[in-house]
């Protein structure tokens, strides 16, 4: 049995259709990316998902339970960082996670888990005094106090600096390293490509992908792109004839070379033979930002 | 059980954090009558203030003004905020429900008035000797379904305004409203009688604290009036309640 499972979920608000047909399934110790631009119904899948929201069709298992029949079972054993969700402003850290411990039968030790998310220091700090990554690390403290199985992660560094939000995800693996199905909702190319083992790429409402990272790279066509200045007048001919070689774009004085396979060799190669010296030579190798384009014909948004 | 005394005592410490609701709702009320008494001429038994004395009559006055400030500025504020921080729906992920949160906070805001209420028939007593309610049975009563009413429409007004801030401009109308005919803004003695009779319906009902306060029971028609208001605006309040 899968951790999660969602076979044909869709829900409409009205005459808007949030999500309209997604199915995948989680297994156990996964961190499973659900990726997607704003409005593809990323948020809506995951609120079905924890039993905050009924679907209108589809079957949703969560540890073989069912979010709409057994909330009160479920509530106990998926912990929930919501997008958007606050605490009240003059509230301590430690008083809230005291004041959620008491909702959990076998709460974890606020202790440890203060420790590990950073927090210690500022137990005595008001909500209101915390950075926007405190803050955050504060809310997936109260995610995870409750000794959940599967925690739900929504949008989790955004607004974050670039410091917090390596911080912050090192704190998700070290948390699926103790044993915890990570569900992590994303609209940043990196933190997919970083975090997750497998990736469900929704736009919208529909799953257009789904795949480790490297695969859906791989599945964009897992080409690389050569750039260079060449030191004389180059003919452009001699590349675009390489079978390796599908494109050749001029961009200044740059040279960009677009192919697969052994692209790079046969360019070199190439260049030696007639005595073209290349300067600067880069070679990009296709991101998931190219495969996010590839797939849903959107730009990925930063 | 644990989650809910852990909740109520939380809610207990976050409303001691706000200085406003401390200082208007429960000390305020206490420290007027006193600045008021402090004024020989209030203090005095006079032919105009119907041979008795201005604080006896405005004491019943300073208890609305408490009430009013808890029950219809501190909590419409704070629950249609806890809504719109995504605070209810956040506690929506847990095993426990928000409504909990919410019997909590209305638990608070009843501690608050007893507090300010004690304070001040405290304070009227040892310093101005305005003597404690006459007719208790009738003041407890007269003030639960007072209290009741108040905090039901504070409520309410928390349960369907769409934002903090439009429950926060609807609810200090209210509170203005309430004030004027509890006589806070201007004693109901030197109001024409049409004006004065408001304070014997409008919430919390005034006249009922007047009478009960002076030893004659309440009248039991504006007792029932305030009743009525309670359960409906309670009950309209726990179907309207907008989670999110």
């Amino acid at each position: 049995m899968s951790t999660i499972e969602v076979r044909n979920l869709h829900k409409r608000y009205g005459a808007t259709v949030a999500v309209d047909d997604v199915s995948f399934t989680v297994e156990a110790g996964e961190i499973f990316g659900i990726l997607g631009p704003n409005g593809a119904g990323k948020t809506t899948t995951v609120e079905c998902v924890a039993g905050l929201r009924v679907p209108d069709r589809g079957e949703i298992r969560v540890l073989g339970l069912d979010p709409r029949h057994d909330r009160a079972a479920l509530r106990q054993r998926v912990g929930v960082q919501l997008q958007e969700s606050r605490l009240p402003e003059r509230l301590r850290v430690g008083e809230a996670i005291a004041l959620y411990r008491s909702f959990y039968p076998q709460p974890a030790d606020g202790d440890q888990l203060l420790e590990m998310l950073g927090l210690t220091d500022k137990r005595r700090s008001r909500y209101r005094d915390l950075s926007g990554g405190q803050k955050q690390r504060l809310s997936i403290a109260l995610a995870l106090i409750g000794r959940p199985t599967v925690a739900v992660l929504d949008e989790l560094t955004t607004g974050l600096d670039p410091q917090a939000r390596r911080e912050t995800w090192e704190l998700v693996e070290r948390v699926r390293d103790s044993g915890v199905t990570i569900i992590l909702v994303t609209h940043f190319m990196d933190e997919a490509e970083r975090l997750c083992d497998r990736v469900a790429v929704i736009d919208t409402g529909r799953v257009v992908a789904l795949d480790t990272p490297a695969g859906l790279i791989a599945r964009a066509g897992g080409q690389q792109r050569i750039r260079f200045r060449p030191a004389t007048d180059l003919d452009e001919q001699l590349l675009t004839a390489l079978p390796e070689v599908t494109e050749v774009r001029r961009s200044g004085s740059q040279v960009v070379v677009i192919g697969t396979g052994n692209v790079l060799h046969a360019v070199t190669a190439t260049l030696a033979r007639h005595h073209i010296v290349a300067h600067d030579l880069r070679i990009e190798q296709t991101s998931l930002d190219d495969a996010f384009v590839t797939l849903t014909g959107h730009q990925p948004e930063h | 059980m644990a989650s809910f005394v852990r909740l109520t005592l939380t809610e207990a410490r976050l409303f001691l954090r706000e200085p406003m609701s401390v200082v208007l709702g429960v000390v305020f009320p206490a420290g007027l009558l006193l600045m008021l008494g402090a004024i020989l001429i209030l203090r005095t038994p006079a032919e105009q203030f119907d041979g008795q004395r201005f604080v006896d009559l405005f004491a019943p006055s300073a208890l609305v003004l408490g009430i009013g400030v808890v029950a219809l500025q501190h909590i419409p504020n704070v629950i249609a905020g806890y809504r719109e921080q995504g605070i209810l729906r956040r506690l929506s992920t847990t095993p426990v429900h928000p409504g909990k949160l919410l019997l909590a906070q209305l638990l608070v805001a009843l501690a608050a008035v007893v507090v300010s209420a004690g304070l001040l028939i405290s304070a009227a007593w040892l310093v101005l000797d305005v003597p404690p309610p006459q007719h208790l049975l009738g003041f407890t009563v007269a003030w639960l379904v007072g209290f009741g009413a108040v905090l039901a429409i504070g409520t309410l007004i928390a349960a369907v305004a769409p934002s903090q801030r439009t429950a926060t401009g609807v609810s200090t109308l209210v509170y203005l409203v309430a004030m004027f005919a509890g006589g806070v803004f201007l004693p109901r003695f030197l109001m024409p009688k049409p004006l004065a009779q408001l304070g014997e319906i409008t919430p919390p009902g005034v006249q009922a604290l007047l009478d009960a306060w002076g030893g004659r029971a309440p009248a039991l028609l504006p007792l029932g009036i305030m009743a009525v208001i309670a359960v409906a605006a309670a009950a309209m309040a726990a179907k309207l309640f907008r989670w999110e």
